[in-house]
């Protein structure tokens, strides 16, 4: 009896779910919507609700006001390199502290670990010192090379990997592997979960990081979107229908990756969860 | 496994004669190949700047941000008595506080979005989700159109619910916190349903079924089933949000103006060092706000940890 009660309350269910859903979803549909406006819709007073014409025109405009062209590729570039730096190197740091036995481990992968505990602005001045004095100010690596290493993502692979059997490690021992081999050959195809956890956490924070770019990069050129973004709409208070269409198009590609990959991503994501 | 299953009476055949001849397997060089390139830079930009920043806190800048001397707890002593401090953490304390309420609201949503049968779970998950992945940088740009006083969306829809004079979100002191926290509630329930869509699954079913025979009320099954053993998911999610709340910056950058009344009342941990470290070249007074920060994250989380024992049911 109780089942069929149960299944008749679903549509409270879904009228709950759907109000949550529609406030969710409705800011990026505004978005889109405002991005299609004249700035004189924009800001009109009752707020336009169905624009007089569609004004695809914003969308070519963003590329006269800010180098769009150049901050998209860099923060393609940003993320790229950090994400496969951190896979290599994480996955790397993770097997040795799970997995093999050497003087310190310990208290390395204590250290190591401590690093998570510490909020970010206790390394920003020192690292923009850093970055300074390498001269790599206002340079993709500059942008890109704290973020390459991490404790959290050698964190996450050694947690998957002290959970593998330890007969495959050494039946490929007996056969003569060295232990390089053992690790890329054997070990880290079976890591894929993990690395997926790395790639979509590493993923979004690149793209969407906004503080650490902001500070180490200067001119329009050499910034992420995220960077850019913010400075076009600090600066540019007059056109919002083209701002629209610029923020439009700066989250759409992690948007997209997410609508396309929605098991990996969500399943990745209550894994570092899980785990964290 | 099946390879590892193929294998295994071999292998225990090694790791024995392994153990016998030097006890414990060493490897030698090679570990340190493996950990040495990460270890590197880790020591170089995590290591090192913490080091610096403690350092950097006891000193104080030049003019024109060059040269500094040492200057020892100067900088705590006046950070203490700074009001633009108080306000701050304040405003971090209480930004936290509201996006705390997120949990609740998320244990509720996750409980409907997992229920056996339900159709369409599969897009309303994409859909609670998509604020969590989206750059907030971008999210904060189309939220400041919708606060807008005059010609905001949300405005209008108040005004046109009989609400004589909505306020202005972004710019009267006050209000402007509670915008910015109503962004970072939005932006954090996905990820939060996400925890405890998990933690649902781990429950039983037969304690439901359990529940069930004995007469229990689905409310009763919520209260006295789902929600001791979602404890454990509901204390991460409020460790993770204490900590998250602290490291707020980039919705006060794109919603408020620097200059907007409304900044003192708004401004945020983390924003109060940027400006200081960066916009004023106080690089002293803004090591001293991070170590600040840091020392503060401890003592919550610690708090947390300390009083998890008596509400988190561990099975």
């Amino acid at each position: 009896m109780s089942r069929t009660k149960r299944y008749g309350t679903m549509w409270l269910t879904h009228a709950v779910l759907i109000l949550g859903a529609f406030t969710m979803v409705f800011p990026f549909f505004w978005q889109i919507w405002l991005s299609l406006m004249s700035n004189a819709e924009v800001t009109a007073v009752p707020p336009t609700l169905i624009p007089a014409q569609f004004k695809w025109q914003n969308y070519v405009t963003v590329f006269e006001r800010i180098p769009f062209l150049n901050q998209f590729w860099n923060s393609v570039l940003i993320t790229v390199i950090r994400t496969i730096g951190q896979v290599v190197l994480c996955s790397l740091a993770g097997y040795a502290f799970a997995r093999m036995h050497f003087r310190g481990r310990g208290a390395l992968l204590a250290v190591v670990l401590s690093i998570l505990m510490v909020p970010g602005q206790i390394y920003l001045l020192p690292q923009y010192q850093l970055i300074q004095g390498m001269h790599l100010l206002d340079t993709t690596w500059g942008i890109v090379l704290p973020g390459i290493f991490s404790a959290f993502g050698t964190f996450l692979m050694r947690q998957f990997f002290v959970g593998l059997p330890n007969e495959l490690e050494e039946s490929a021992r007996l056969d003569g592997a060295n232990p390089f081999q053992i690790f890329y050959l054997v070990m880290l195809p079976l890591a894929k979960p993990a690395i997926s956890a790395v790639v979509i956490t590493t993923v979004l924070w690149s793209w969407n990081d906004l503080l650490w770019p902001l500070v180490v990069t200067s001119q329009d050129k050499s910034m992420p979107l995220s960077v850019g973004i913010a400075m076009f709409a600090g600066r540019d208070t007059t056109d919002y229908s083209v701002m629209m269409a610029a923020a439009t198009m700066a989250m759409a590609p992690i948007l997209i990756l997410f609508v396309a990959l929605q098991r990996r991503v969500i399943e990745g994501l209550a894994h570092t969860g899980l785990k964290g | 496994m099946t390879a590892a299953r193929m294998t295994s009476g071999r292998a225990l055949g090694a790791r024995s004669e392994g153990l016998r001849r030097d006890g414990l397997r060493r490897d030698g060089a090679w570990p340190w190949l493996f950990v040495m390139p990460l270890l590197t830079g880790v020591t170089v930009f995590y290591l090192y700047p913490i080091v610096a920043t403690l350092w950097m806190s006891l000193t104080k800048t030049g003019e024109f941000g060059r040269g500094s001397r040492f200057v020892g707890p100067a900088n705590y002593e006046t950070l203490v008595t700074d009001p633009k401090l108080l306000g701050a953490l304040g405003n971090t304390l209480t930004f936290t506080g509201i996006v705390l309420l997120g949990v609740p609201i998320s244990v509720l949503l996750a409980a409907l979005i997992s229920r056996p049968g339900l159709r369409f779970a599969k897009v309303y998950r994409v859909l609670y989700f998509m604020p969590y992945v989206a750059m907030p940088v971008a999210v904060a740009i189309v939220w400041k159109m919708i606060f807008n006083g005059e010609y905001g969306i949300l405005n209008y829809a108040l005004r046109s619910m009989g609400v004589a004079n909505p306020p202005y979100w972004l710019s009267t002191p006050g209000v402007a916190l509670i915008a910015v926290s109503i962004l970072g509630l939005w932006s954090s329930i996905g990820f939060n349903m996400i925890i405890i869509s998990a933690g649902l699954k781990s429950i039983p079913v037969e304690l439901y079924e359990a529940a069930d025979l004995d007469g229990a009320s689905p409310t009763r099954q919520f209260f006295s089933i789902t929600v001791p053993l979602l404890t454990p998911s509901i204390f991460f999610l409020s460790v993770m949000t204490g900590i998250g709340g602290f490291q707020l910056f980039d919705t006060i950058f794109v919603l408020i103006s620097p200059m907007s009344p409304a900044m003192p009342s708004t401004k945020s941990l983390v924003y109060l060092f940027y400006q200081e470290a960066f916009v004023n070249g106080n690089r002293g007074y803004g090591a001293a706000i991070a170590v600040f920060v840091m020392a503060l994250i401890g003592l919550v989380t610690i708090i947390q940890f300390r009083l998890q024992r008596r509400w988190v049911t561990y099975v």
